[in-house]
Order: structure tokens, then sequence, then C-alpha cells
């Protein structure tokens, strides 16, 4: 079982969302990112799952509950920016500097 | 682990009455919403107050009856620990629901909604105080931050709002991420979820270079949560934008749930990786208290003034446990501190919401330039901000000083250079909070009246708001005077932590 190679991947994918988190400027964009970085954490659960083999699957399980947890925050997300662009007709996060410090 | 039958549990429903008394009350809030028509929807309010009511008197029983509870193979327990948490949950959301009484009303905002997100927070927190394991953890601690993402943004026409809530959502999904990526690396180092076989397989295993990057990112996902420097930038636009009775919520709940979830991951999970984690704890209560003081100090908004305030003394909370991880020493009394210091920073803080709504109920604005001469025009409420503010700064015979006082006992009794320079820092900085915590009383008690607001303010507030104003200045006040009962939930936290 190639461990490392899946764990490369997973902190590839893990790093990539972290560089879209801070380079892009449309939200549905950062979201997206974001959901690069929990898929990076899926891909490391199910890659030491394969190699640990704990008779209840624990890995499975966990990657079961991210995914879940994931769909319904990327809900929350689509919501808030829909708020959003209906009050500004904007989805750029440099707009949100009404508060600062 | 091994060959158990795993599809025979035996679920306990009395130590679960808590959790399902409120999933009760969340359904019956939703289909009340849909039943009734506009004018009533404050009966909304009503059940979900009486639900939460209904709530403690299992948790009662439960602590009468001082039995350890353990469901799911030891990783949902309910013990000692978890029910005076569950307590303090349920307590401060009942408040935060008497505070929403007459603010969701006035300004007309979906109300049946409001409460059932409410509800399922608080769900959240109290699924989160008995997690024994890291997937209940992590499912209680999103069920506490997921339904706030929306509650931030319920100001739905105002953009101030929907920024807050935008910040918000995106940091803490961040976070979220950031923490799943550290435990997916516990798990695959160990092969273990649940906390004890977590605290077995990482003994002897401090200087392994994967489990050091693995408790770091962990702990900068927790760290967002309780909002400590260098990653509270999003609480003093979040708590400025979201309507005040989730500010309070948001500075108590999710912020106690935070600290929850930490403790446990760090101290039963991860006792033998202190090495670890103490030193970045150290980092993050002394920036935490230095930055957030010396940010409030310049505040002219009460609510941000407030918000940086709530960091601040994450930071002090903080203190407990990075001293006796870097000292070596038992962490009981870190522990016990740290619950205390949870305990009356709720009461007290959620007394400071309740004021700002009280006062910028009549349109006054939350500006301090528009508090000044409160106390002569209504001087009840100029005593209440006195209580509260002069309570968060630690003054005695308010129950402030006795949350700092636990603090700084548990730091000398663990000794040592790194911690007794910590507590310095601190020292400090509980004088710096003074000053920011005595302009507040003083622009209120001393200043001339704002000429505009000198007249309107015979309407009392609401009866709800009033009740939540009278909880929280009686136990302010009684703590002050009686510690002992802040010390009986700190004892409850010591039970825990030499069960290990």
């Amino acid at each position: 079982m190639l461990l490392s190679q899946f764990l490369v991947l997973g902190a590839a994918l893990f790093a990539f969302g972290v560089y879209g988190l801070l380079v892009r400027r449309n939200i549905v964009l950062i979201l997206l990112s974001v959901e690069l970085m929990l898929n990076a954490v899926n891909i490391n659960l199910i890659a030491f799952e394969s190699v640990l083999a704990s008779p209840e699957a624990i890995g499975h399980v966990f990657a079961i509950f991210v995914i879940t947890v994931a769909a319904a925050e990327v809900g929350i997300g689509l919501a808030i920016v829909l708020m959003i662009f209906r009050n500004r007709k904007s989805a750029n996060v440099d707009d949100l500097n009404l508060m600062r410090w | 682990m091994g060959d158990k039958d795993l599809l025979v549990f035996q679920i306990d429903y009395l130590a679960l009455a808590p959790e399902l008394i409120v999933v009760a009350t969340m359904i019956i809030v939703l289909a009340l919403d849909l039943i009734l028509p506009r004018p009533k929807k404050y009966w909304t309010a009503t059940v979900a107050v009486a639900g939460t009511a209904l709530a403690l008197v299992p948790l009662a029983f439960l602590v009468f009856e001082g039995e350890v509870r353990s469901m799911f193979d030891g990783s949902y327990v309910v013990d000692e620990f978890a029910l005076v948490l569950k307590g303090l949950f349920l307590v401060a959301a009942y408040i935060v629901f008497l505070m929403s009484h007459s603010y969701i009303e006035s300004e007309r905002y979906y109300q049946g909604e409001y409460y059932f997100l409410l509800l399922a927070s608080l769900l959240g927190s109290l699924v989160m105080a008995s997690s024994r394991d890291l997937i209940i953890l992590f499912i209680g601690i999103e069920l506490v931050t997921g339904p706030l993402y929306m509650l931030s943004g319920w100001r739905k026409g105002d953009i101030k709002s929907n920024e807050a809530s935008m910040k918000y959502f995106l940091l803490g999904i961040l976070s979220t991420a950031i923490l799943l990526y550290g435990m997916s690396f516990l798990y695959g180092l160990t092969g273990e979820i649940t906390f004890e076989g977590l605290a077995e397989a990482t003994a002897g295993m401090a200087d392994e270079p994967a489990l050091i990057m693995a408790v770091l990112l962990m702990i900068v996902g927790f760290a967002f949560k309780i909002s400590a420097v260098p990653f509270h930038f999003w609480a003093p636009d979040t708590y400025e934008g979201a309507p005040t009775p989730i500010t309070a919520y948001l500075s108590v709940n999710s912020k106690a749930a935070g600290f929850v979830a930490m403790l446990l991951v760090m101290y039963l999970a991860l006792p033998d990786v202190a090495e670890v984690w103490a030193p970045a704890l150290w980092l993050l209560a002394a920036l935490s208290m230095t930055i957030a003081n010396l940010s409030a100090l310049r505040q002219t908004n009460i609510v941000r003034l407030l918000a940086y305030s709530s960091v601040a003394q994450a930071g002090f909370m903080l203190v407990p446990f990075a001293a006796a991880g870097v000292a070596g020493a038992d962490l009981q009394e870190a522990f016990a501190a740290t619950v205390i210091y949870l305990v009356i920073y709720a009461v007290m803080n959620l007394g400071a919401f309740a004021v700002v709504i009280a006062v910028t109920r009549n349109g006054r604005s939350g500006e301090l330039s528009a508090w000044s001469g409160l106390a002569r025009v209504d001087p009840k409420l100029g005593v209440l901000v006195a209580v509260f503010f002069f309570s968060l700064a630690g003054i005695p015979p308010l129950a402030g000083w006795f949350a700092k006082f636990a603090m700084f006992r548990s730091v000398m009794i663990a000794g040592g250079a790194a911690t007794v320079a910590l507590a310095v820092i601190a020292a400090i900085n509980a004088v710096i909070a003074l000053y920011y915590y005595a302009k507040v009383v003083k622009s209120v008690w001393l200043d001339d009246p704002v000429a505009e607001f000198a007249e309107d303010d015979d309407e009392r507030p609401a009866g709800s708001l009033r009740l939540a104003l009278g909880i929280t200045v009686v136990l302010t006040v009684i703590i002050g005077f009686f510690p002992a009962l802040a010390t009986f939930a700190g004892e409850a936290a010591r039970v825990i932590a030499s069960g290990f």
C-alpha cells in the first residue's frame, strides 16, 4: 500500500485550498477552495483507513461524517452569498469592508 | 476494539434526556411556527424558553444521582463535568432567549426559525460536553457553529449583518478544515479516535514530528473557535454586525463550547503531549490578553469594546492551562480554575450584553458617546452598567474577582519561571483592562447627558429582558460574596481530571 503518495496528494490539495482561499476574491471560489481542503481531509482519512483496517472502519465513517457536514456548510455558505449578492450586487470579498479594527 | 457486537448498544434515555427535550422543543417550535398566525408567533419564544427550563430537570436529577453514565463504548459520557457544563450551556441559552424575545419581536424578524436555530446550536453544545471521541466532538462543534453563521446574518437587509455573517462563515469553515486535517493525522498515527485510546496511544510519542504537526493544526482550529489572538480578527466584526442577543450567545455559549472541546482534546486525549501544546497555549494566552486589551483601549463602540474584552478574557481563561502544562504540574487545578472562570465569565458577560440591549432599545446607539450621562436619565441601568463592567474588570465584591483569583491561584500552584512570567503578563493586563471598563462606567455616571436622549427614556424594558438582567445581576453579586457556588463547578472538573 502506497500510503505516502496519498498523503502527498492530500497535502497538495490542502495547500491548493489554502492558496485559493488567500488569493481568490470571489466568494464562491473561496467556498470551492475550502471544499478542496475538506476533501484533502477525506483522502487522508481513507488512505489511513486502508492501512490501519480497523474493525469498525473508523476512517470511512469519519470521512462520511466530514462529507455530510461539508455539504451542510456549503448550503449555508451559498445562502449567505445569495443574501449578500441581493443587497450589494457583488460577490467580491474586497467589498466586505464596512468594519475595520 | 476487537470482536464486539457492534449492533447492540444500550441507550440510556435518562442520560440523554436533556438533549432529547431540546430536540423535542426544536420540533415543536418549528411546527408552531408553521401553524400560528403572524401576531401570535411570540409563542415560539415561550415554548423555547419553557423547553430549555424543562431540560434542566433531568439534569438536576442526574447531578443528585451522581453516577457516571457511559454509552457507545465510552464515546458519550455523562459525568459530573459534562453535567456542570450542560447546566451552564442551558442556563446561558435560557438567558439569551429572554434577551432575544423583545429584540426579535420589535424588529419583525423571522421568530420561529430564530429559536429553532438557537436551540440547534444549544443541542450542539450539549452533545459536545459529553463527547469523548473525535467524531462526536466534531459533530458537536459544527452543530454549535453552523446555525450561528445564519443567525449572525439574521438582519437580512442590513449589509453590516451580511458582512458579519460572511466573515464568520469563511473563517469558521476554514478553522474546521484545519481542525479536521489535524484530526485525520491524529487518527492515522494512532488508529484511535476515542480520547481514552488516544491518551494511551500517544504516550511517549511527543517527539514524533507528524504528531506535533497534528496537535498544532488542531490548536489553530480551536483557537479560531475561541477567537484567541492571532486568530481573533473575525470576532469584533461579527460581534458588531450580528444581532445583539446573538453576539451574547457567540461570546458565551459558542466560546465556552470551543474551550470545552479544546480542554477535552488536550487534556483527556493528549496528556502526554503537553510539551507540544502547552507552549503554544502559553503564546496564545499572552498574545490574546495583551493585543486584545490594547485594541480595546481605542474602541468607541460598546459592542466592539466588549468583543475585544471577550478575546482578552479568553486569554485569561487559557492562562491556567498553559501554566500547568508548561510547568508540568498536575492539571487538576488548571481544569478547575478554567471551569470556574468560564461559569463566572458567562454570567457577567451575558449581563453586560443584556444591558447593551436595554440601553439601545430606544434607538440610542452603541457608540460610547451616546451613553454619556445615562445614569442621570435612568439610574437603574446606570447601576447595572457599573455592576457588570466592574465585574468584568475583576473588582471585588463582584463575581469577576473570584474568576481572576482562581486563575492566579492555579498559576501559583503550578510554579516555575515561565508560569510566573505569564502571571505577570496577566496581572499587567488586568490593570489595562480596568482602564477601558472604567471608562464606560465613568462616561455613564460622570459625563453630561446627551441632549436628545434626556427625555424619552421613561418606557421600561420588556419583562423578559428585565428577568434576564435580574438573573445575571443577582448571580454576579451572589457569586462575588459566596464564591463557593462557582467552586462547585470547579470541583466537578477536578473529579474528571483525577480520573485519568
